[in-house]
């Protein structure tokens, strides 16, 4: 009964920017240590090489920064979709899903128009298709929580698997070449239902519907009636009842437009950047989109630069993995720890933690 | 050494983050008194009792038990040494009887004998005078008999030192009185009582001695025996607080809001507000009183729109007398004007039509109503139905039972109201003033776009006529204390210029500035003839404040009473005397004879101003002829 207690946390009320920062990069300096010594312990290699490679892999040639900022903005996209959903403190884990049937909407219009409309009209169909897919995928679940109180956690984490399914499906029919059980890059000769390019950048257009997305998030979240009409149903669907809010109204609204734009991020993968549908098209973006959203705090613009930092870990971790003769297992497990710390750093962010020293 | 303190504290330092919640208190509780420790909420009682139970451990400073210092580190560590706390919420299974709640989670053998643990338990409950069957559930329990099952867990698990935390907020004055006599039993067996409170009067009944905190400071101990109401206040606050509230005589009291046989029906079927009437007046203060959970949170909520009624009607009369209808139209418009609440006006013109629509509507429902009263009530409605053909809709009746919040508003009725649950409800924490100045109003206007310009306005003078204590109004309102919340909650009401302003509990957890500010505050909208309603837990505001008193219990209005001649004792009666099932049936069938009765002579009320002020009373008067016929039902 004379131990005390060693350690004490308690919660910060607030924290300046600069130390909030300094935590984030502490956290990734561990993250970077970390993976060192993973690699290290692997393949025996110098941790400074590592490093390197990370760079190597993520801005290392024209062609790789490009990448880089083509993944950056699919995954951006899919972050400022959540935003409002998780703003409303609606578990939207269904990203996955919108994206493929979003995508597979636009694979759709992309196979059977291509050379029937011109392709102006086909790109824009594509896009409306895509965002009115997703908002379906997106409705199911709000429209079962707002009458029936149903759980939107599991609900659009099952809708993921039905979505897989779809895909699945389709491929059967769109198999190119028979046999193959893939789709193959769509009108690889035409280019009919390809975001064209533009001043010679293929990624023109991607770069501009996901900087409108996110500007256009960002206002209506912070001025338009319609954010802050999420926020309080976020904050408290008492208070937004007192308020004269029509919770069902606004759920259903706001997961509209998250399914929406995670349609419209489909559209991309497939119009925009892959030129193709699988399972695969998704590749697990929508969940990482969710760590995007949540650290930003739902600010639209410090997601650019969460979204840039993972997909920069990601193709660096590749990098190490194809470098150092590792499959592609080895860099899902640097990325997890790099997401490991920088979760972590949250932690310390909300909370101060403290030695005991007791004064006798 | 010539007195071994029960528990002693010395110099205990607790901070949270940056807030400095026990700042180097002392304390010490002698073997077998009653120590009552007084100071005003968030001065830090309640967390240095915790430090005494394990819940939390302090960073600096010394707690010594029975003269040994020892560490504390968990609430079991705390039941080791014979402490024993009783917490402000329960913690109770509910579906378990009161002998299996005290003996969870004690160490024993693998075959329980239950009627051996009862006759212990019941034994103790003799010996200190608990009124207590160990082989009631908890569920079917009221608070104070699960307050009883809380101390005498606390007893059977051999606690010497009993620490209860404000344990009269939810008892009856009765029910307060007969914990004091248990206390005072425990005393003269040895056992060492500390109580947490805020009430006066319950310190000078009950304890032997007084410590004072304020701000997480400790102020001083001083006997009971040399201390006064004035006095202990003085040092609870710091200053001198004069504590009378002024009660001005109601003037020009008009009918606002007609409550009928008003009932909110819970998932399970149980009436949370059972045939509840009530009238309420512009110009006066309606109290409620009851014991927690008695209904008051259905009664508001069901006004304010927040609460489907599942019966009854809740009828809201605008302003103006209906003498010729063209007259009157203009009269409403022009006194607004003069008011200078020009955008009501036009809001209500425009929504006018609506209004009427609304009524229609609800005379479809009523039409299919079903049983002989709102049949009766149907004849009224359509009636209004009429006369707003002719172009006096602003001065109908409005019925607004079962409208969302922004329907209500959209016919131009302008309810306040200031919930019990304020950062829950009322106010969003994580936001600052002005997003949270605009949460009834953000809807302004047609552009898409919100107008933050005058919500920012109506911050920044809501914080310098109330005095709110907050870095800026660009803070969040959860950061700020207690009083500060109540009064950015009640300012932004308050700046509705509502016709009906309700509120509940809105002193609770207040330091004693702030309560009569707030006071002060109800004071000033009841002289500009608004119609307040409020629910106050203390009984004693209760009667200095209020014009009326309606006393609820289990959902009924068991009385209607004046507030100036009301004594304490008749409102603790109405509070418990809830109506047996069996003897209500016969009264449902009495009641719409009465009410039968006052519908009418209320519609007359409406044609003559001064036959309005006859009609009211009459309607009271039968209220009270109701009140008897069912006190006489309940004795029978």
């Amino acid at each position: 009964m004379n131990k005390e207690p060693f350690l004490r946390m308690s919660r910060r009320e607030s924290i300046p920017l600069w130390k909030e920062a300094l935590i984030y990069l502490a956290a990734i300096l561990l993250a970077l240590i970390a993976c060192a010594g993973v690699i290290y312990a692997l393949v025996q290699m110098n941790p400074i090489d590592v490093y390197k490679a990370i760079f190597d892999g993520a801005l290392g040639s024209k062609r790789r920064i490009w990448i880089t900022v083509r993944d950056m903005l699919t995954l951006l996209c899919i972050a400022v979709g959540l935003a409002p959903a998780f703003r409303m403190r609606f578990w939207n884990i269904g990203a996955e899903g919108q994206i493929l049937v979003g995508g597979v909407a636009a694979a759709a219009l992309m196979i059977n128009l291509a050379d029937k409309i011109p392709n102006v009209l086909l790109i824009l169909l594509m896009f409306v298709a895509a965002a009115a897919a997703g908002i379906v995928w997106g409705l199911i679940p709000a429209f079962f929580k707002a009458y029936w109180k149903t759980n939107e956690t599991l609900f659009t984490l099952m809708l993921n698997y039905v979505a897989m399914q779809v895909v699945t499906y389709c491929i059967i029919f769109w198999e190119n070449p028979k046999g193959s059980n893939s789709v193959g890059i769509i009108n690889q000769s035409t280019r009919a239902g390809w975001l064209p390019e533009v001043f010679g950048n293929d990624y023109f257009w991607n770069i501009v519907i996901v900087a409108v997305l996110t500007v256009s998030m960002f206002i209506y979240l912070r001025y338009s009636k319609g954010g802050y009409e999420v926020a309080v149903v976020g904050e408290s669907e008492r208070t937004a009842r007192y308020a004269g809010i029509n919770v069902k109204k606004v759920m259903l609204r706001t997961m509209a437009i998250s399914g929406a734009i995670c349609g419209i991020a489909g559209f991309i993968a497939v119009s925009g950047s892959g030129h193709t549908i699988s399972t695969s098209t998704a590749n697990g973006r929508g969940f990482t989109a969710i760590i995007v959203a949540w650290l930003a705090r739902f600010n639209t613009f410090a997601m650019v630069l969460i979204a840039f930092g993972i997909v920069f870990m990601e193709k660096g971790a590749i990098q190490i993995a194809s470098q150092y003769g590792l499959n592609e297992s080895a860099s899902d497990v640097l990325l997890g720890i790099i997401l490991f710390f920088i979760l972590g750093a949250e932690f310390f962010v909300r909370y101060k933690v403290e030695l005991n020293h007791h004064k006798e | 050494m010539e007195q071994t303190y029960a528990i002693e504290l010395q110099n205990i330092t607790k901070r949270f983050g940056s807030v400095v919640a026990n700042d180097k208190v002392s304390l010490s509780l002698r073997k077998g008194e009653i120590l009552c420790v007084l100071g005003e909420n968030g001065s830090g009682k309640t967390t240095l009792v915790n430090m005494i139970s394990g819940i939390y451990y302090p960073e600096e400073g010394r707690i010594t038990v029975d003269g040994r210092e020892v560490k504390i580190r968990s609430p079991k560590d705390s039941f080791d040494l014979g402490i024993g706390m009783v917490h402000q919420h329960f913690k109770l299974v509910d579906i378990l009887t009161a002998a299996e709640n005290i003996i969870l989670g004690l160490p024993g053998r693998q075959r329980l004998n239950m009627k051996q643990v009862n006759a212990e338990i019941s034994a103790l409950a003799d010996k200190y005078g608990f009124e207590l069957d160990p082989r009631q559930k908890i569920y079917e329990m009221s608070v104070s008999q699960k307050q009883t099952v809380e101390i005498v867990k606390m007893l059977y698990r051999g606690a010497r030192i009993l620490i209860l935390d404000e344990p009269t907020a939810v008892l009856t004055p009765q029910e307060a009185d007969r914990l004091f006599e248990v206390l005072r039993n425990m005393k003269k067996d040895g056992c060492s009582i500390i109580l947490i409170t805020h009430k006066l009067h319950e310190v000078l009944a009950v304890s032997d001695r007084v410590s004072i905190l304020r701000k997480g400071h400790y102020i001083d101990t001083v006997d009971t025996a040399d201390a006064t109401v004035a006095s202990l206040t003085e040092m609870m606050v710091g200053t001198k607080v004069d504590l009378n509230i002024d009660r001005p005589e109601p003037k020009n009291r008009v009918k606002r809001l007609e409550l009928t046989d008003v009932t909110c029906t819970t998932k399970d079927g149980i009436h949370s507000l059972d045939h509840a009437s009530l009238t309420v007046y512009g110009g006066e203060i309606l109290g409620i009183a009851g014991i927690a959970g008695s209904g008051q949170k259905e009664l508001l909520e069901a006004i304010a729109g927040l609460e489907p009624v599942t019966e009854g009607a809740i009828t809201f009369y605008p302003d103006a007398e209906a003498e010729s209808d063209a007259e009157t139209a203009d009269a409403t418009v022009s006194t607004d004007a003069a008011e200078g609440k020009a955008p009501a006006v036009t809001s209500r013109q425009s929504e006018s039509q609506n209004a009427s629509k609304q009524n229609i509507s609800n005379v479809s429902e009523k039409a299919s109503g079903k049983n002989a009263e709102t049949g009766s009530s149907l004849g009224a409605a359509s009636g209004t139905k009429k006369n707003g053909a002719k172009g006096a809709k602003e001065n109908a009746p409005v019925r607004i039972d079962n409208l969302d919040v922004a329907k209500i508003r959209s016919l131009g009725v302008r309810l306040a109201f200031v919930p019990e649950d304020r950062l829950g409800m009322g106010l969003v924490g994580s936001m600052d003033m002005t997003d949270n100045m605009m949460l009834r109003s953000y809807r302004r206007g047609h552009s898409e776009f919100l107008d933050r310009r005058t919500p920012g306005k109506l911050a920044a003078q809501v914080k310098d006529q109330l005095e709110i204590v907050t870095p800026s109004i660009s803070a969040p309102v959860g950061r700020m204390s207690g009083g500060n919340v109540q009064k950015v909650l009640v300012g932004r009401e308050i700046a509705q210029h509502p016709k009906v302003l309700m509120v509940a509990y809105p002193t609770r957890g207040i330091d004693i500035n702030s309560s009569y500010t707030i006071y002060h505050l109800l004071n000033e909208q009841k002289e500009r003839g608004i119609a307040v309603i409020c629910v106050i837990e203390d009984l004693d505001v209760l009667m200095e404040l209020c014009d009326r008193i309606a006393v609820l219990c289990g959902g009924q209005i068991t009385g209607i009473v004046d507030g100036r001649t009301t004594k304490k004792d008749e409102l603790g009666v109405l509070m418990t005397k809830r109506m047996v099932h069996g003897s209500n049936d016969p009264e449902k069938t009495g009641q719409p004879d009465v009410q039968a009765g006052t519908v009418p002579a209320d519609r007359a009320g409406q044609q003559e101003s001064k036959s309005d002020e006859f009609a009211a009373n009459g309607s009271e008067r039968t209220n009270l002829a109701t009140e008897i016929s069912r006190k006489g039902g309940s004795a029978q």
